[in-house]
């Protein structure tokens, strides 16, 4: 870890699809206008069936939520504000990310990026970072780390001891 | 009567104009994989600010390329939806002001329902008819009833069938697009040497789901220790038939709920860019000979993204009178159908 990054990190383990509905219903909640979830982990690992549950969670369950490796960006109205699904998977150069709106996701909408590591220098420093990655058992691990201040005491609240 | 079609909705800047009688008087299409591309520069790998670039000489070389002065048109469609937000902006706004300039009406197509009417275009088809649309973005079947009136009878509840193949192909490490490669691979594979799920096989609808059978490529790939080229082919064969088997047996249970309510001829239509892959052809021309149904694939160019089907939709719906105002706000989402049922369980697409 970089020495200014602060991160806390814990872990869960999800024995299926549903589970990692489960976990995205539990931090959808804890969503604020602002905030940055970046879904780190291979191809087939659940990043937009978690993002799918944690729109559902804030809108309605039948919500459509398409993958948006195509259009990149899919936005959804909720309370807390406008949901930002970014899948930047074809994103060639972190520069044109700037042409999807994301300074206007990450002023006061709640940003889920899947593939944030093509933002570069335009991922925010503030963030949740949740990486999901397969098991032998075929289940997934999901480790959510606070980066920066403002996930660490809600995280700290969800789930510390 | 002419139209002029601008289509900006995802990668394509696209300018096209056609006549009523299904001539088409110029097709422009400034695609990022065109390796021949007539203008070089930045290609429009993200929308916005990259068709801004382009659509402006793309139109007017459109108009050289038909001997037409701008005053030559009798009304002007652009896509207004469905699709990334800031390249759709780009377009609409072009053709509104084309149109506030010459003074002629503006027609706000819906991406898909150029999709939907290019068999119209290319062959003359009569209503109804069933189509399924298989590319990067999206993955349907969609009953054609007529300008404007469409039934969807199923779609994907993850991912496109167009992006299956490219993901499949990056996991193979077999390039870009992932269509044309994995079929290549799959040429030198043997398909029955693995065996992969077939996404809602037996179940009821006419949906389709790849993001399981993506993920099953994954964990066999998994398996193997030190993937030879051999076998990157035999995943490559044996995916490529789990995709063709998949959208054949959703088609079918759909060509059977079509033929049930609609008699006389028959057809089913394909268009995208997944329309391409020969093994998928095969497949559905069995199919739709088994079924009773003529197979009708329109040229790839006017399958996959491009402003002839616009400027065709917009022509259709021109002769029945209608066009939108100048106001008309683009729609990042716009389902052809309105009322297609929400499936829970499912993410359907546009």
């Amino acid at each position: 870890m970089g020495m200014a990054e602060s991160k806390t990190t814990y872990c869960v383990a999800l024995a299926d699809e549903a589970a990692t509905a489960r976990l995205a219903a539990r931090l959808a909640p804890l969503a604020r206008p602002g905030d940055v979830i970046a879904l780190e982990g291979d191809l087939g690992t659940g990043k937009t069936s978690f993002a799918r549950a944690f729109v559902r969670a804030l809108t309605h369950a039948a919500e459509e939520v398409p993958s948006p490796t195509f259009t990149l960006a899919q936005l959804y109205e909720c309370d807390t504000g406008t949901i930002w699904h970014f899948d930047l998977y074809r994103l060639e150069k972190p520069d044109d990310a700037l042409e999807l709106g994301i300074e206007e996701a990450f002023a006061d909408g709640i940003s889920l990026i899947e593939w944030p590591e093509r933002l570069g220098p335009w991922l925010p420093r503030q963030r949740l970072a949740l990486r999901l990655s397969a098991t032998a058992d075929g289940g997934r691990r999901a480790e959510l780390a606070a980066v920066g201040q403002q996930w660490r005491q809600r995280l700290k609240e969800s789930f510390g001891e | 009567m002419i139209i002029l079609g601008i289509e900006t909705s995802c990668d394509e800047t696209a300018a096209a104009l056609v006549r009523d009688d299904r001539v088409i008087l110029a097709d422009v299409v400034l695609s990022q994989l065109d390796e021949h591309r007539p203008y070089g520069g930045v290609v429009p790998e993200i929308a916005a600010r990259a068709h801004l670039d382009h659509i402006d000489r793309l139109v007017a070389e459109a108009f050289r390329r038909a001997g037409l002065e701008l005053q030559a048109v009798d009304a002007v469609a652009a896509t207004c939806g469905p699709g990334l937000i800031g390249g759709v902006i780009v377009g609409a706004m072009t053709g509104k002001a084309i149109a506030a300039v010459t003074g002629k009406p503006f027609i706000a197509v819906n991406h898909l329902e150029g999709h939907a009417l290019t068999a119209r275009l290319t062959h003359g088809l009569e209503f109804p008819y069933l189509l399924l649309l298989v590319s990067g973005g999206h993955c349907q079947l969609l009953e054609v009833r007529g300008v404007g009136d469409y039934a969807r009878l199923g779609s994907t509840i993850d991912d496109a069938a167009g992006e299956a193949f490219d993901k499949v192909a990056k996991m193979l490490g077999l390039g870009y697009p992932g269509g044309p490669a994995v079929q290549k691979a799959a040429e030198r594979g043997d398909a029955a040497r693995f065996s992969l799920p077939r996404p809602l096989k037996g179940k009821p609808g006419c949906d389709f789901s790849f993001s399981g059978l993506k993920n099953a490529v994954r964990l066999l790939i998994q398996e193997q220790e030190n993937l030879s080229a051999q076998d990157r082919c035999d995943v490559a064969a044996a995916f490529q038939l789990a995709v063709a088997d998949s959208i054949a047996g959703r088609s079918a249970k759909a060509l059977r709920a079509f033929a049930a309510r609609h008699g006389g001829a028959r057809s089913l239509v394909v268009a995208g860019g997944v329309a391409a892959n020969s093994l998928l052809r095969q497949r559905l021309g069995r199919l739709a000979a088994e079924e009773g149904f003529t197979l009708v694939a329109p040229p790839l160019a006017l399958c996959t993204d491009n402003a002839a089907m616009i400027a065709w939709a917009g022509l259709e719906r021109f002769r029945l009178g209608q066009s939108d105002g100048l106001d008309f706000a683009p729609r990042p989402r716009w389902p052809l159908d309105p009322a297609a049922p929400r499936l829970p369980g499912a993410g359907v697409k546009a």
